[in-house]
């Protein structure tokens, strides 16, 4: 067990070791001095200003890696996160603006919308792949060109604000019950003092419940285990009177409505509105990059989520020192490849070394195998296995 | 367990693929591509063909025309780019030639910065400029309205300014632009050279920014030309920005323009220009850039085909916004800067424009009142 979560840790922490000394390398290389970018992003990255970015960052980040790892448990790559969180964002917002409820209903009527908007999106490909063997690789990145096509259809004939409102394009405002209040005032009352300009958004709880909802679906229920047989061997599920064809869309559905709650941060926050900046391209391919680096486990990508919106968030310290803010995404692209090249390593090491184990008790003329399951070939468990 | 590792390397693939187009996204296309050999172009004996002098040299851009720059030692001017950044060749490289300029003959101190790749920052970047004490502020493009309204209330000794969008507040300047007269005057330099009697707009997306060029365009060429179609285009409708950088779609529609007939076309589409230029030099047909003078940022072969581009002087808006502040002049609300002020002109580089004088002669009238260019097509 010990050494189960040894291993685990290891590869992130190494990965991020080795991006440190590559991006180090890379500053000496351009002339710029890696002793000033490490000091800025450990000292102002860790501001609070910094941080409170860096959370309301990441909360829309782990959503996504959430939706992506829901296909990932069930062997399906939801490529078209991006296209479902969009289209999903612009619906909800326009259907917030159009209603007048009492707060919290306001609230969770925004939220269905949402969730309901980007599993009907998911529910394109996941048709396409349970009905006539459609990738949906394939399909669901097709559909991220399509979602913009349709956004823009909607939002031009039916769902804009008149120019009137706001020059910038986009639907009407959110009425105040409609949007999530910030946690200022929770934080101050605890002793924690945030400016008011510095909003920590409560757009972070709604990710937590998504992590809990997400462990508690995949493996605590009698569905997510059927949904993890069938994604690590869909014929002994099938078998054992799984229903695939069921299993695929159900899936495809749940990583579609958790993405559509990924672009909801600015639009039901300071934004309170749908429009080309309030919601931001690129969640969705980034939950992908997440949902790996997290390894498809609900803390995983919890720390993920944060790694990757800190160093989002230290650009901006960094470019106002007059330091090459690139250099965050060259780490966070360094660091994802290699976590997941460390993982290949480690997965190989601990599977010779269950195999060796196994060979010496065989040999040493033992009860035949040992009680606990055989070694799976994937080395280890489900908890942290990507597929 | 082969299949499996197969989706396995698809999904790494694609992770790798994600990073290298999240990482291209912030920057820009640069404009020059191969420079392929005219073909026929079907029919180019009765069209206008690229026959402009490729390899001319750049003029340094002239700022502050009248009098003398004034003093503005110890004042600070920061300025925060849109996704893109100052190296763009367009939209926020002149702007950010309108501050180094300003730095240069003012004595002010500046800072400049860019937003991260998706621009989630942009406001947080306007914050850090105004703790720092920069006494004026400026967001360069129209996605600062909502950042720049926010933070602008929450700073009220700052004073800010936005280029191409209009902020109401105390302490706010939005620089705006006439672009409809520009896209006149090259409207009225297209219809001098055309031989088909057909010229093409292609718009980015479909906006009420672009469709200012269009109106102005169209209005230009019937000016000149009476019997001169215009064939619009746009790339992408309102709400899918997509059209200001798909190069290849700008390439696809301006070839099917060409193809249609019309042997010269005016763009208003950001990066999907530089698609325009290679279908016009693919066609041996003529092009009009559009915001910079496009004629330096092309290679020789799409040189040839340059006829002009509409000048959208940003670096003369920024320059002289920071004038005012630093003169102590500083005035909110809209400043319009077009063709009585510099603000907007045209280009001949490249020797192409049929008859200057008479476009020179239509400058003045818009300037004098006595064409008044319509803002909507």
């Amino acid at each position: 067990m010990i050494r189960r979560i040894t291993m685990a840790l290891a590869a992130p922490v190494l990965a991020i070791a080795f991006a440190m000394v590559v991006s180090a390398i890379m500053l000496a290389l351009t002339d710029y001095s890696a002793g000033d970018v490490f000091h800025v992003i450990f000292t102002e990255g860790f501001d609070r200003t910094n941080l409170v970015t860096t959370v309301n960052r990441a909360a829309p980040y782990y959503i996504s890696g959430v939706a992506v790892a829901i296909g990932f448990k069930m062997n399906l790559f939801n490529i078209g996160v991006e296209g479902q969180y969009k289209l999903a964002a612009l619906f909800a917002a326009a259907a917030a603006a159009a209603v007048e409820l009492p707060a919290p209903l306001h609230v969770l009527f925004t939220f269905a919308v949402a969730m309901l908007v980007g599993a009907a999106w998911a529910s394109i490909p996941a048709l396409l792949k349970a009905y006539r063997g459609v990738s949906e690789v394939i399909s669901s990145i097709m559909l991220n060109a399509t979602a913009l096509g349709v956004g823009a259809f909607f939002i031009q004939r039916w769902l804009r604000a008149p120019a009137s409102e706001s020059p910038v394009l986009g639907t009407k405002t959110i009425p105040e019950s409609g949007r999530l209040p910030t946690l200022n005032g929770v934080l101050g009352a605890v002793g924690i003092d945030v400016p008011d300009a510095t909003r920590v958004q409560s757009y972070v709880l709604v990710a937590a419940v998504v992590g809990v909802a997400y462990y508690l679906l995949i493996w605590r229920s009698r569905y997510g285990f059927d949904l993890r047989a069938t994604g690590s061997n869909a014929e002994a599920a099938a078998a054992s009177g799984v229903n695939a064809k069921r299993m695929i869309i159900t899936a495809m559905l749940l990583s579609g409505a958790a993405a559509g709650l990924i672009g909801l941060n600015n639009v039901m926050g300071p934004a309170a509105r749908y429009t080309d900046v309030s919601v931001v391209t690129g969640l969705g391919f980034t939950g992908i990059a997440i949902a790996l680096l997290g390894r498809n486990n609900p803390v995983g990508i919890a720390f993920a989520a944060l790694l990757w919106a800190f160093m989002d968030a230290v650009q901006t310290p960094l470019s106002n020192a007059d330091l090459p803010k690139q250099i965050t995404a060259i780490m966070q692209g360094i660091t994802v490849l290699s976590v997941v090249i460390a993982y290949e390593v480690v997965r190989r090491i601990s599977a010779r070394q269950e195999l060796s184990g196994l060979r010496r008790e065989v040999t040493a003329g033992g009860a035949g195998l040992p009680p606990a399951d055989p070694p799976s070939p994937t080395g280890a468990g489900p908890e942290v296995a990507p597929a | 367990m082969k299949q499996r590792s197969g989706t396995k390397l698809l999904i790494l693939l694609f992770a790798a693929f994600a990073l290298i187009l999240a990482s291209c996204a912030s920057s820009d296309s640069d404009g020059g591509g191969s420079g392929s050999e005219p073909s026929d172009g079907g029919g180019s004996e009765s069209a206008a063909t690229c026959q402009g002098t490729p390899g001319e040299t750049q003029e340094a851009a002239e700022l502050g025309g009248e009098g003398e720059a004034p003093d503005g030692a110890g004042k600070k001017v920061g300025l925060v780019f849109d996704i893109g950044g100052k190296d763009d060749k367009s939209f926020n490289e002149s702007a950010f030639n309108g501050l180094e300029a300003a730095k240069e003959s003012m004595g002010i101190e500046t800072k400049s910065l860019e937003p991260n790749a998706d621009g989630s920052n942009r406001e947080d970047l306007l914050r850090e400029l105004a703790d720092d004490g920069y006494g004026l502020v400026i967001g360069v493009g129209f996605n600062f309205f909502d950042p720049l309204t926010a933070v602008a209330g929450d700073y009220p000794d700052t004073d800010f300014a936005i280029v191409d969008s209009v902020v109401e507040a105390d302490n706010v300047a939005s620089i705006t632009f006439a672009e409809e007269q520009g896209s006149y005057l090259v409207g009225a330099i297209a219809a001098q050279s055309t031989q088909t009697d057909t010229v093409g707009f292609v718009g980015g997306v479909e906006t009420s920014l672009i469709k200012k060029f269009q109106a102005g365009f169209e209005a230009g060429v019937a000016e000149v030309n009476k019997d001169a179609k215009v064939e619009v285009k746009y790339l992408t409708p309102d709400g899918d920005f997509s059209g200001f950088n798909d190069s290849a779609k700008g390439q696809t529609v301006a070839s099917g323009l060409y193809d249609a007939g019309a042997d010269v076309i005016f763009h208003a589409a950001g990066g999907s220009g530089a698609g325009v230029f290679k279908a016009a030099t693919e066609a041996d047909r003529l092009a009009i850039g559009v915001d910079s003078d496009q004629y330096f940022q092309v290679d020789e072969a799409e040189q040839k085909c340059m006829l002009s581009s509409m000048l959208k002087r940003v670096d003369v808006g920024v320059y002289d916004t920071i004038a005012a502040y630093a003169g102590d002049k500083f005035e909110s609300g809209v400043q319009v800067f077009d063709l009585a002020n510099g603000g907007i002109d045209y280009s001949q580089a490249g020797g192409q424009v049929k008859d200057s004088a008479q476009i020179d002669d239509l400058k003045q009238q818009i300037i004098d009142g006595d064409i008044e260019v319509p803002t909507e097509p």
